[in-house]
């Protein structure tokens, strides 16, 4: 807020003499800007409207355009010269003719949430742009080999990302390896056309390669042993490639790859403990490992891990843990920081004290949804592992909210803390104060919370930058005033049926001037004028959910569309917003995602008025019923607009909320 | 000997049919080839045919190395078996006849006529027997002439008298059944219809495992296109001793003669030996009579003819039998697609590349079937049938890509097109309905 102020005041200066500003060099002045733009991203906006020779200089100093439109790609790119990345994940139709008329000091582009361009477009910018080092066209599911065949063109290319890009074979991966012989990292996630053989010759054409992802792949052992030769290969992802198997890896036993520090293999159904065991001798530089939901952890295969003597990160989400194999990560794997268990099965309070008494090091661990776990483990975790600044225990029902003090109490680096679904309560938050880094913190579904506990977080966390409340019943408006008073770095904050607050929550949380995901969803007391507070307070919302808050009306979507320039993503359900609001709301043009189901004032024609006004959307959720009340043609307009929708046929549901406030037992897990 | 024999297989030395390659192949029955002596002697297969000339059956019982390589398994279990069955049906005939004997006395006719339906019966038993025996004896690899215990076997079965004894003394048949004694002459003529009326039946067991033998398909190679494969190299694993087979050498304008079979009447040619039969047809009624128009029945030594190889004529050519790692070719037909394809102009382009030429026809033929269809191409130009091909070609060569066919390309580009042409006008509709004051329209974001 004060760098906002300070650029205004700059710009104000500048207007009453330019020739300060004309005498500062170059490289200066984009290092004020640069250190403006961090503090308020719209202040580079205002910086540029105050004079003309700021204007230039604000067009000199962009590196990166994310334009809301193709269509004006020519203009935007005429005014700024210096771009070298350009971001149209913005743009759900990017024709080709659009990319034929970029720059060619472009280095960067990504395309990965457009559609609307082929081969053709490819072809333009590979012509255009010579030296583009960064491509990323993942979701191009209507991409080809002819796509590929061109992107082969572009020599210069460093990394590129055609994930879900399926209808790629090796053909356009053979192109690929064989033009993009710089290539250092390439993600083929989902692309499964692509065989051994086009594996095979990009490990031998492309052998800079630093970074790859084969996940979904059909990559068996004929080409995993290639892929392991890459001399410069760091991270490999082989998440759920059913044809990795023990067989595969213990064919690798007599390669070795000194470069590959990340491997993940999870969702490998095919590979048990000993290929496991096998593989891990090949690789002794390993960082990070990841198995979840691959193979069930078995004592050998952990003392395996042994000769992985720098492991630092370990997941193994949704395992089963066999007796002793948590134990054995605590004799062998004494190096690691990061420590991931969550959904695993067979994980007790024995065990699991036993491995963190042995890590005491650990900085992060997931326990989430290891529901056998009590007291016992979260007394060990806080005597031991004093250092830890993560620390998510979901849904671990059956730790006693005296143990939950402890945390608070013992480890005070925390800054990300998930405690959702459990028996937290007010001196469980006052323990926590001792957590001035907290950013994260997580307490949905506690009952037990009270605005008591909030003020204490309000009062010493005062980088807090994502707070969950959802369903935090007992909580009125002074808890969340508290935490808006106390948190001015928020950033998202999801209150939703927490039925007591009332507009004033809103009016508090408008001060958070980051504030850019608000999910009220189910506070039927919240009305139009607090939305209107929040939209003038909180210009940064782009996602903002106010399903069931049937107070809110027309008004509230005026003001909307009025300030929040900057909202990607709406749910309107079951609010008492009509034509009116809706049209108004589609004048914001960065909106990709609306959700508009059981509203009784929203018309088809008015539904179709929005929509058609609202180029940029990607996806709308709707009501079945409007499917047969809407001109066929007109939806079809929509769709090649690059739109997607969503029928919801889902029966109107009554609200009880509002009549019974203590909330149900619901987990959102 | 190889080149003796080469040179005693010129053409000029032959009959007015000389230039039908075949007869080198197939002899006809009693007929033998010029110069090639009578080394290895007829094999025991033959005394299946009807063969009149009994004192021949004797010699002919001599094993032929070249039989080694037939000897089949599966062709001497069916043999087993089958004999299994007929002792089986013997014996429980002859066990229908005693009880028979001890309820009912029958007519001693009918009783005469069961005994020697049985004699014939075992004598087939036995010959089969000997037959089973001796297709197993090459396989020893011994000449029949050092294993004495067999060519007693087989001059016991050369032998009508000893056969017929042989035959009559068995104990095991005496003792089961009360056969009454019937005179010598009497069984050894019955032996030897037996023999003939059984021929037919045995024919087909013999032939029956081994279906090319059949008398539908005649294997010769000459009218068979599809035998291409195993036509220049694919025999070279046979590894023949130099010296252990003989080796002809036919002269280039009898390797390109355009027919091998002959009218003798009009001189006119033919390809194949059943056009030529067809055509005779017109020369009178003499040649429309069944035996004339039969096919002609492949003669006993035709199997076992002494191992024929072939040299080709072009001298310096390495299946020329003067070059020092000579490999021979192993049929007629591999000296023709030999010599065309190596030493002959490719007359025959493919129609639609117009780029490949071949000098065999049957080679155009399997190559249009193909042509245009090698779908997976490279940027220099070469096409592969198999992606495999391409991909190994390609990372052998620096700066070869994998090319994608033109039509592919271009059919995705008038899609793409279309859809450009659809999509620019929702948009065009979609971006005048918003009027932009003068305010950037960009994220405004590092």
């Amino acid at each position: 807020m004060a760098a906002a102020s300070a650029a205004h005041r700059h710009s104000k200066r500048c207007r009453l003499s330019p020739v300060p500003l004309d005498s500062l060099a170059d490289e200066l002045l984009f290092l004020v800007l640069d250190r403006v733009a961090a503090a308020d991203p719209r202040a580079l906006k205002s910086f540029a409207l105050a004079s003309r020779a700021c204007h230039a200089a604000e067009s000199r100093h962009r590196r990166v355009l994310r334009p809301l439109r193709a269509d004006l790609l020519p203009a935007a790119l005429a005014r700024y010269p210096s771009v070298s990345r350009l971001d149209l994940s913005l743009c759900a139709r990017v024709p080709d003719a659009a990319l034929a008329a970029v720059p060619s000091s472009l280095r960067a582009v990504d395309l990965s949430r457009s559609s609307g361009f082929g081969a053709a477009g490819i072809a333009a910018l590979a012509r255009t742009c010579p030296g583009l080092a960064d491509l990323d066209l993942s979701n191009g599911v209507h991409l080809g080999d002819a796509a590929a065949a061109e992107v082969a063109r572009m020599r210069k290319l460093q990394r590129l990302s055609l994930s879900r890009c399926k209808q790629v074979t090796d053909m356009g991966l053979g192109c690929v390896a064989v033009g993009c012989t710089d290539l250092r990292d390439l993600s083929l996630k989902w692309c499964i056309g692509i065989t051994d053989l086009g594996l095979n010759l990009l490990a031998l054409k492309c052998t800079k390669l630093t970074t790859l992802d084969l996940s979904y792949t059909m990559i068996t052992k004929e080409s995993l042993l290639s892929i392991i030769k890459l001399t410069n290969l760091q991270v490999l992802t082989l998440v759920g490639c059913i044809g990795i198997d023990d067989d595969a890896l213990s064919s690798l036993e007599k390669e070795y790859s000194k470069s590959l520090q990340v491997l993940d293999m999870s969702h490998c159904q095919n590979v048990t403990d000993v290929g496991v065991s096998s593989i891990v001798k090949s690789i002794p530089n390993l960082l990070e490992l990841n198995l979840s939901y691959c193979c069930p952890v078995t004592p050998s295969m952990v003392r395996s891990l042994q000769k992985v003597s720098k492991l630092q990160t370990l997941k193994l989400e949704g395992c089963k843990f066999m007796a002793d194999g948590l134990k054995a990560i605590g004799s062998s794997c004494v190096s690691i920081r990061e420590l991931s268990l969550s959904k695993s099965a067979g994980v007790t309070d024995t065990e699991l004290s036993f491995a963190v008494s042995k890590l005491k090091n650990l900085l992060k661990l997931d326990i989430t949804c290891c529901r056998n776990i009590t007291d016992v483990s979260v007394v060990s975790i806080t005597r031991s592992c004093t250092s830890l600044i993560s620390l998510r225990m979901e849904s671990c029902s059956h730790v006693s909210s005296g143990a939950l003090q402890l945390i608070g109490k013992h480890c005070s680096q925390l800054e990300e803390l998930d405690l959702t679904d459990s028996d937290l309560d007010g001196e469980g938050l006052k323990a926590l104060t001792g957590c001035t880094n907290l950013s994260s913190l997580k307490i949905g579904i506690c009952l037990r919370i009270s605005d008591e506990g909030l003020t204490h977080i309000g009062k010493s966390c005062p980088k807090l930058r994502d707070i969950d409340l959802y369903r935090c019943g007992s909580i009125s408006d002074d808890g969340v005033i508290q935490i808006a008073q106390g948190c001015p770095m928020l950033e998202s904050i999801n209150l939703s049926y927490c039925t007591e607050l009332t507009d004033r929550s809103l009016m508090s949380l408008s001060k958070c001037t980051k504030l850019n995901t608000l999910e009220i969803r189910g506070c039927p007391r919240i009305s139009s004028a607090g939305l209107s507070e929040i939209a003038m307070g909180c210009r940064l919302l782009s996602k903002l959910d106010i399903k069931k808050c049937c107070e809110i009306n027309d008004v509230g979507m005026l003001y909307l569309s009025q300030f929040s320039h900057a909202l990607r993503q709406i749910n309107l359900s079951y609010c008492s917003v009509t034509d009116i609001g809706l049209l108004s709301l589609s004048s914001i043009c960065g909106l990709q995602n609306m959700t508009i189901v059981h509203l009784a004032g929203i018309t088809p024609n008015g539904l179709i008025a929005a929509l058609m006004v609202c180029g940029g959307l990607t996806k709308v959720k709707l009501h079945e019923a409007f499917k047969a009340m809407m001109p066929l043609h007109m939806l079809k307009n929509v769709e090649a607009r690059g739109c997607m929708f969503q029928w919801i046929n889902k029966p109107f549901k009554v609200l009880y909320i509002f009549f019974q406030p203590a909330c149900l037992p619901l987990r959102y897990v | 000997m190889a080149s003796g024999t080469a040179t005693n297989a010129d053409p000029d030395q032959q009959t007015v049919r000389s230039n039908s390659v075949e007869q080198f192949y197939f002899p006809r029955p009693g007929q033998s080839l010029p110069g090639i002596p009578p080394f290895f002697g007829p094999p025991s297969s033959s005394l299946y045919l009807a063969n009149d000339n009994e004192a021949k059956v004797g010699n002919q019982l001599e094993p032929n190395p070249s039989q080694s390589t037939d000897w089949d398994p599966q062709a001497i279990v069916s043999n087993l078996t089958f004999l299994e069955q007929k002792i089986k049906q013997v014996k429980d005939v002859v066990q229908s006849m005693s009880n028979r004997e001890n309820q009912v006395a029958s007519g001693s006719c009918e009783v005469a006529a069961k005994q020697q339906l049985i004699t014939a019966d075992l004598t087939s038993i036995i010959i089969q027997l000997i037959t089973t025996a001796g297709s197993l004896l090459p396989s020893m690899k011994n000449p029949l002439s050092s294993n004495p215990a067999v060519r007693q076997l087989s001059n016991t079965l050369g032998s009508p008298m000893g056969f017929g004894v042989n035959a009559n003394q068995r104990p095991s048949v005496d003792s089961k059944t009360d056969i009454p004694d019937i005179g010598k002459a009497s069984g050894y003529e019955e032996l030897i219809n037996s023999l003939n009326t059984t021929q037919d039946e045995r024919d087909e067991l013999i032939k029956g495992p081994n279906p090319c033998g059949g008398e539908g398909s005649e294997p010769t190679p000459m009218e068979d296109h599809d035998v291409k494969e195993s036509d220049d190299g694919d025999h070279e694993g046979e590894n023949l001793p130099p010296g252990s087979y003989v080796v002809l050498q036919l002269e280039k304008e009898e390797i390109l003669a355009p027919h091998t079979h002959f009218c003798l009447i009009c001189g006119k040619g033919f390809k194949r030996d059943a056009n030529l039969r067809m055509h005779m047809r017109g020369h009178g009624d003499e040649y429309k009579t069944a035996a004339a128009l039969a096919k002609p029945t492949r003669d006993s030594g035709s199997d076992h003819a002494p191992v024929t190889r072939y040299s080709c004529p072009f001298v310096g050519c390495k299946r020329n039998k003067e070059h020092k790692k000579f490999q021979p070719l192993k049929t007629i037909l591999c000296v023709k697609n030999h010599y065309k394809r190596s030493h002959c102009d490719k007359s025959y382009t493919c129609s639609r590349c117009n780029t490949k030429k071949f000098s065999v026809i049957a080679d155009l033929k399997t190559h249009e079937k193909h042509c245009g269809r090698d779908k997976w191409l490279c940027s220099c130009g070469t096409t592969f049938s198999r992606k495999d091909k391409l991909f190994g070609h390609v990372a052998l060569f620096q700066g070869h890509t994998p090319a994608l066919p033109m039509d592919d390309v271009k059919r995705k580009r008038r899609e793409r097109l279309f859809w450009t042409a659809v999509g620019g006008l929702n948009w065009n509709c979609g971006a005048s309905s918003r009027v932009e004051d003068g305010e950037i329209n960009e994220e405004v974001e590092p």
